[in-house]
């Protein structure tokens, strides 16, 4: 049963965004800021981006070494797990699936992946999440390169799943034969995220 | 379970239980500034909190319209009741109905506690130094409020804040604030004011906080 407000009605404008909102998000033209820790400030010459299988390396990048991979553009909604949702964010990088081909992999060679950041943040996704065009490494916003409160120089892009998982100053990405809890997974926030199925916390 | 264990285990909800939404009541309204209001609540079943936490805040419309927020807990472990201080944003959709229009009697929904990592208790004895801004103070006050509520073991710990707000008028617990960091023992609490040229007297900083200042309230940068 759920309780009835006195006095509140919402602000239930026709919205041209339509179903675009998941349930109990609001829009935002604001880019909000939240981190789990002071912003690091890498160096482009001193950054790579590692990926790995398991415990061995699977491949390799120089920030240079990134930017002449396949740059991809999309537009996106996101949706953060504290309610606002953002649309039609426009961001450019590489794709998983041009990372996993330019490491020289046929295939991802695990079902899950844990994404690893400067600061020590992780996060983990399905891989299935993640290829096909679901996923990027990120290098630029609207245009310009990536603020670094914004995760800059480069973040993880998974626009399907609360914005948790875009993790910021992304720098490694581990396949993992079993799924393991990253940061926010293991105090209390859901194990796979999806903004459509309100799955906020654990039990969600 | 040690204390500190506790203070570090996940939040309610981990272990596959839903956080259930629970009906919440009004029983107490204290207006802290022009913009921010303090709601204290009646929460059946509420399973306790630690300092730093916050919940999901739902309100729906008789036609079953509803609305989700989340909002920092003010008050500390050991209060009777659940507190949520609340800070009005212009063109808001919920903040204007929770820090004007709720009255004693009126009822919404809460889920929580939310967020096991913004979170301390006096338990984990590491020193606090707190920096917030505006409504951003709110989290940390449920923390010098812990930390006061903890007797010795509370002084025992050291515990600075630094605040901003715009104007002298915006400090939300401006009083309790004073109070607190006169008692023996009690936090240091720097101020600063943004956006008004502060009276003649004031003894706190009058700019956006900056690495100078940071120093001076015993931060090194």
């Amino acid at each position: 049963m759920t309780t009835t407000t006195r006095g509140f009605s919402g602000r239930r404008r026709a919205r041209p965004e339509g179903n675009r909102v998941p349930p109990g998000q609001f829009v935002t033209d604001d880019f909000p800021v939240l981190s789990a820790g002071p912003t690091p400030r890498t160096p482009l010459e001193k950054w790579t981006l590692a990926l790995q299988d398991g415990g061995s390396l699977a491949g390799r990048w120089t920030w240079e070494d990134f930017q002449s991979l396949p740059q991809t553009e999309i537009a996106v909604d996101i949706h953060c797990v504290t309610k606002w949702s953002k649309l039609g964010t426009k961001w450019k990088g590489v794709t998983i699936d041009h990372l996993i081909e330019a490491a020289g992999l046929d295939e991802p060679p695990a079902p899950y992946l844990m994404a690893h950041c400067d600061g020590g943040y992780t996060t983990n996704l399905p891989v299935e999440d993640l290829i096909g065009g679901k996923g990027m490494v990120a290098t630029h916003y609207d245009g310009e390169p990536l603020a670094p409160e914004h995760g800059g120089p480069a973040r993880l892009l998974v626009p399907h799943l609360y914005f948790w998982k875009s993790a910021k100053w992304v720098r490694r990405l581990r396949f993992m034969e079993h799924d393991e809890p990253g940061f926010w997974e293991s105090l209390g926030y859901h194990i796979y995220g999806d903004p459509w199925r309100e799955q906020r916390y654990d039990g969600d | 379970m040690t204390a500190t264990e506790a203070a570090l285990r996940p939040p309610a909800g981990a272990g596959g239980r839903r956080l259930a939404w629970r009906p919440a009541e009004v029983v107490e309204r204290v207006v802290e500034t022009r913009r921010a209001t303090t709601l204290v609540l009646d929460v059946p079943g509420w399973p306790g909190h630690l300092a730093g936490q916050h919940v999901d805040v739902r309100l729906t419309a008789e036609d079953g319209y509803q609305a989700q927020r989340s909002y920092s807990i003010a008050s500390p472990p050991e209060a009777p009741r659940l507190a949520l201080t609340v800070e009005r944003l212009e063109g808001g959709e919920v903040s204007p109905w929770l820090a004007g229009e709720a009255r004693p009697g009126d009822r919404f929904e809460l889920r929580g506690p939310i967020g096991g990592y913004f979170t301390w208790s006096v338990a984990m004895s590491r020193p606090l130094m707190l920096v917030a801004g505006g409504s951003g103070v709110v989290p940390l006050m449920a923390m010098l409020r812990h930390r006061a509520a903890s007797g010795d073991a509370g002084r025992a710990v050291h515990a600075r804040l630094l605040y901003s707000a715009r104007a002298i008028a915006d400090i939300i617990y401006h009083q309790e604030l004073q109070r607190l960091s006169v008692e023996p023992g009690g936090p240091e609490i720097y101020l600063t004011l943004t956006r008004e040229r502060p009276p003649d007297g004031w003894k706190g900083f009058d700019r956006r906080i900056d690495a100078p200042m940071l120093a001076a309230a015993g931060v090194a940068p």
